[in-house]
């Protein structure tokens, strides 16, 4: 068995949500990022189903670890740790990955490590540019998840400083996209109308930008830094509703510019304004919502003015995958953390401060 | 000869037999959790423990029995996952066997006069159960359904227990003995050893889920609005 901790080889599993990944990385190096979804099983209800993306996970687990293994040209036997993501997620999703990594634990005898999905997508930055900065923040936004998260150390320190407390963003966009009969997934469909739309014809609410949820830097409030899409989405449904019973067109591609501006809007103000106020002077942008156009737009334009730093990792390491998982096995085998074994459970609401589960 | 055999369709359980006289099983050791709810947790380091108190190494197993269900998903999914990754990373054959069968194992072992029922819990007030003849042979199923619906016949299994009072008043007979017998690892491999010595074939490793996800289409995806 490779005993090198310098660059350790180190397989990454994932299937917290819709996609089953399997990713291999040696020290801060991308060897494979092998993804299979089930997005499309869940088009027609334009939305993840649980039940669905678990029955998938079964499916897919075998031979996406099999051809990962074969695309990056490496044997169980080299490796020399797994990774896989414990939570957050979806507790059935979750189960299958776990499940099907103690099982490879167990009969590759390597030491298994279970790992937060959300210190996932910050980890994965090493994949693209090596060594993460000091004084870094994180902004993650997908369909299952909106935080801002302070990162003292990738291996032991991170800190969740806001959350949505509601719908997660890429969530809100696939509602609104069903309502607009953009189809599934939401976040591109809205992304493209948009463009066509005039982002200031419908000035729909900010959720928890009010003074009593945010305080003051010195005094902050309850949701300073925290996010809330459920209002937008309603707002919107009531919109559509009203240029129905007028019999009126509805203006589609209006309505979704409007829509993303807000959400872009109150995401990346937050954003700048945590990483301003807990001194982060490099933000690092994940999860799949980073693949929208006016988000990277505004986000680079806000995160300038303040002097911030952003950093975007490849789409493809942005979305779910299992290079993420693996990327965060990396640097805590590094750092000489100690592997979780196989007794742990899935928990799918799992903190940010808990980075690897403890043995 | 060594087979491994995993039935997460109830409790999670795992066993270890020797398996070289099919009519003579003997286990090695086995396992069965208490809680219905830790499959995750449990049965990986359950496993562990059976292959390091025997000093055997996977790759030497003659292959791995696994339970293909009906049985609650979530739990199922877990045996399955499991035994699936054990088999390719070992590189030894896994056999599916339907989890109904392992009582009916148990029961055609302690004397059964007629054709029987086996019945476990499927939640929502429903039961996974299969009809067998007097050697163990399947006649129906397995099926999903309330209790009502099964056949008058003697039943075995913790669905029997479950809902007692209700078959008996349709004329079903409750088995005392079985009325909180799950499908158990030890019972499942043994069927499945000898099955491989008659040579029968064996399932793929296949979920009997019986039932359809649930999903439901939205209105607003059907084009009504709210
Ligand atoms: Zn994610």
């Amino acid at each position: 068995m490779a005993t090198s901790t310098s660059k350790p080889l180190i397989l990454g599993i994932e299937s917290s949500c819709d996609e089953t990944g399997i990713g291999i990385v040696r020290g801060t190096e991308l060897l494979v990022n092998a993804v299979a979804s089930s997005m499309e099983e869940h088009v027609r209800f334009g939305g993840v189903i649980p039940e669905i993306a678990s029955r998938a996970h079964l499916n897919e687990f075998v031979p996406t670890l099999e051809s990962a293994l074969e695309q990056a040209g490496v044997t169980l036997d080299e490796i020399d740790a797994i990774a896989v993501t414990s939570g957050p997620g979806l507790s059935g999703a979750l189960m299958v990955g776990v499940a099907a990594a103690k099982a490879l634990a167990l009969a590759s005898e390597k030491p298994l490590y279970a790992i937060n999905h959300l210190v996932a997508h910050v980890g994965v930055g090493i994949l693209d540019g090596g060594k993460l900065p000091e004084n870094l923040g994180a902004l993650l936004v997908s369909g299952g998840h909106t935080e801002i998260l302070q990162v003292n150390s990738l291996a032991d320190d991170v800190v969740l400083l806001g959350a949505t407390i509601d719908d997660a963003a890429g969530e809100a966009y696939d509602k609104v996209a069903r309502l607009l009969g953009l189809g599934y997934p939401g976040g591109p469909a809205i992304d493209k109308l948009a463009t066509e739309g005039n982002p200031k014809a419908i000035r729909f609410p900010r959720g928890l930008t009010m003074p009593k949820f945010v305080g003051t830097a010195e005094e902050p409030g309850k949701h300073r830094h925290d996010f809330s899409f459920s209002g937008l989405k309603t707002a919107v449904a009531r919109c559509v509703e009203q240029y129905l019973k007028r019999g009126e067109e509805v203006p589609v591609a209006d309505i979704a510019a409007s829509f993303q501006e807000a959400v872009v809007d109150v995401i990346t103000s937050k954003a700048v304004r945590a990483c301003q106020e807990h001194g982060l002077s490099n933000l690092l942008l994940g999860g799949g919502v980073a693949a929208n156009s006016r988000l990277r737009e505004l986000l680079a334009a806000r995160c300038a003015s303040a002097g911030i730093t952003l950093r975007v990792p490849p789409i493809s390491l942005c979305t779910d995958n299992g290079a993420m998982v693996a990327a965060l096995g990396s640097l805590l085998v590094t750092a000489g953390v100690q592997p979780t074994g196989l007794k742990f459970s899935t928990d799918s609401g799992q903190p940010v401060s808990l980075i690897s589960l403890p043995a | 000869m060594h087979l491994l055999a995993i039935d997460t369709s109830a409790n999670a359980s795992a066993a270890l037999l020797e398996i070289s006289d099919p009519h003579n099983v003997r286990i090695i050791g086995s396992f069965t959790s208490v809680e219905n709810n830790d499959h995750a947790e449990a049965l990986a380091p359950a496993i562990q423990m059976l292959l390091n108190e025997a000093t055997l190494d996977g790759k030497n197993l003659a292959g791995i029995a696994v339970g293909v269900g009906p049985g609650p998903f979530t739990g199922l999914r877990v045996g399955l996952a499991t035994a699936r990754t054990l088999s390719f990373v070992w590189g030894v054959p896994l056999h599916g066997v339907m989890s109904l069968d392992a009582i009916c194992f148990d029961a055609v072992r302690s004397g059964v006069e007629s054709d029987f029922i086996v019945a476990i819990d499927a939640r929502r007030k429903e039961v996974y159960w299969a009809r067998y003849d007097v050697t163990g042979a399947l006649l129906d199923g397995p099926n999903v359904t309330v209790v009502e619906e099964l056949p008058a016949l003697p039943v075995y299994g913790s669905g029997a227990g479950l809902y007692s009072e209700r078959l008996e008043a349709t004329g079903a007979k409750v088995s005392e003995e079985f009325r909180q017998t799950n499908p158990s690892a030890v019972a499942l491999g043994t069927r499945a050893a000898q099955r491989l010595a008659a040579g029968e074939e064996m399932l793929s490793s296949e979920p009997l889920y019986l039932r359809e996800s649930d999903a439901k289409v939205p209105a607003v995806m059907k084009g009504k609005l709210l």
